[in-house]
């Protein structure tokens, strides 16, 4: 069952084009990872779905409602949850106040700050830090657990690597099978490949706001991969 | 013992300032927006407080109940129609259109109540003092408004710390687009902040009222004693505006012990003194990353 449709998606800025006609689905309870190299379009896709950008052209359906001109704070009671490039978490209030304001629509489901602490010990130590004072690896863990506050069905994750030493990005994607096994459905963007194709069910690859290569990790060859990230 | 009793008077003086900045501060801090409407609006809640009072003949303390609400509704509709549209113009839209309103509100109360000055007659409570020793009485008016003033500061910084909607607030003004992603709208959280912050207004302006007498264009002194409040304590400190507004009081009621047309003029070169030796002020807001 389809829980995310996108279809010929066009986004613009300005007079910049940064996607051009994308076609995207996404199974409810599936993890897609959309992969590329910069400036191929991944955080425009995404805000794009969070509503932070509106598409110039093309439909974002969401189970089955046309999302596409809906208002980007009503896009989280619908279930839809983005964790910025950035991480963007709020400098002045403590992790647990960040926390209790991605909480704030209040949609019923498994994750609360209990929860969250459970999942993510090292933001559970955090919890009376202010925000401006935590690491990066702190922050992206936070900003996750912000995110899952909503209780969302689909959590987008914007290059959580992003700034990341390597041995932080896997203790935060070791948290991801904890996650869905609520049965979120996640679509993350990064620009890590292999990362992105130990955590994920299905790849998409991006190449100047264009689909490239989509298909399973286990079937596409090394090569195949490298070939459409770079556009070689 | 007059200098004590000028500096106890500053005090209270001081009490009606910190109130009367309470919500300028609160509009910078939140939304980043100076508000130069401040004081014009402060009188036109005095105003209004009048004709509640001739109208329905009560207590300028019991048309509080109906100026401040009715204050809070006039920020909301101010946000929403004016504010929030400047501000997606630009940063120095909102100080524009605020300079604006300042100048129609001003010239509006003139229309309607001619340049005389007038009071909020407060009976036998405006004349009430209580006698300390026999060189220094306090009166009651000036005493009440500075534990209001007090009060209502310590209620602001705990609804901003410890409810959800004083948490959007924060959130909003260090990160207005992350906050659409938590499901909230900054600019219905910007409404809601200048509904407060008139609120305050409404409160310090009927007092302003009571407390001496008022004409249309004074508003432009309460702004610049505000700002001074504001600046003196340290921009994003609630209590900041409290010390600040004391400092003030108590610099102008030394000033006109010295002499009576000293008293706002050393008020201004204490201000000048902070700015020149503590520019962000006596209580600066920590600094984070």
């Amino acid at each position: 069952m389809s829980l995310l449709e996108l279809a010929g998606l066009d986004v613009h800025f300005g007079d910049f084009q940064a996607i051009y006609g994308l076609d995207l689905s996404l199974a409810q309870g599936e993890t897609l990872a959309v992969i590329g190299a910069n400036g191929a379009g991944k955080s425009t896709l995404l805000k794009a779905i969070a509503g932070q950008v509106l598409p110039s052209a093309g439909t974002i359906t969401f189970d089955g409602a046309d999302i596409g001109r809906l208002a980007a704070h009503r896009r989280v009671a619908q279930g839809i949850a983005l964790t910025p490039e950035g991480r963007r978490i709020f400098p002045s209030l403590t992790v647990e106040e960040n926390l209790l304001v991605g909480a704030h629509t209040k949609r019923p489901g498994p994750w609360s700050l209990e929860s969250v602490y459970a999942a993510f010990p090292l933001v559970a130590d955090r919890r009376t830090r202010l925000g401006g004072h935590l690491s990066g690896g702190e922050q992206q863990a936070a900003a996750i657990g912000r995110a899952l506050m909503s209780n969302p069905r689909l959590l987008l994750l914007d290059e959580v690597s992003l700034g990341l030493a390597p041995v932080v990005v896997e203790q935060i994607y070791d948290a991801l099978p904890s996650i869905t096994a609520t049965g979120t459905t996640v679509l993350l963007v990064e620009q890590d490949v292999n990362q992105a194709l130990r955590v994920a069910d299905r790849v998409q690859c991006l190449l100047e706001g264009r689909t490239v290569l989509t298909g399973v990790p286990g079937e596409l060859r090394r090569d195949q991969i490298a070939t459409a990230y770079f556009g070689i | 013992m007059n200098w004590i009793n000028a500096v106890v008077q500053g005090i209270l003086l001081g009490g009606l300032y910190a109130l009367l900045a309470s919500g300028l501060s609160l509009m910078f801090g939140v939304m980043r927006i100076v508000n130069l409407a401040h004081g014009a609006l402060a009188v036109l809640a005095a105003y209004l407080g009048l004709l509640v009072v001739e109208h329905l003949g009560i207590s300028p303390f019991l048309a509080l109940v109906i100026v401040v609400p009715l204050m809070a509704g006039v920020g909301y509709v101010l946000q929403a129609g004016i504010f929030n549209r400047a501000l997606a113009v630009g940063s120095l839209a909102p100080l524009l259109a605020a300079f604006g309103l300042s100048v129609v509100v001003a010239q509006l109360l003139q229309i309607g109540f001619t340049s005389d000055t007038q009071s909020l007659s407060t009976g036998s409570l405006g004349i009430a003092s209580i006698t300390i020793t026999s060189d220094l009485a306090v009166g009651v008016l000036p005493l009440l408004i500075f534990v209001v003033g007090v009060l209502v500061i310590a209620a602001i910084q705990l609804f901003l710390n410890r409810t959800p909607l004083g948490r959007a607030m924060r959130a909003a003004s260090d990160d207005p687009a992350t906050v659409t992603l938590m499901g909230m709208d900054p600019k219905q959280i910007y409404a809601l902040s200048t509904a407060l912050a008139m609120a305050t207004v409404g409160l310090a302006g009927m007092f302003l009222g009571m407390r001496g007498n008022i004409d249309p264009n004074y508003g432009q002194a309460m702004l610049i004693f505000a700002f001074e409040a504001v600046i003196i304590g340290g921009l994003g400190s609630l209590w900041g505006t409290l010390i600040g507004g004391i400092v003030l009081g108590v610099a102008q009621a030394i000033g006109s012990q010295v002499n009576p047309a000293y008293g706002v003029l050393v008020g201004h070169l204490v201000f000048l003194a902070i700015l020149a030796l503590r520019p962000t002020g006596l209580m600066q807001k920590v600094v984070t990353a």
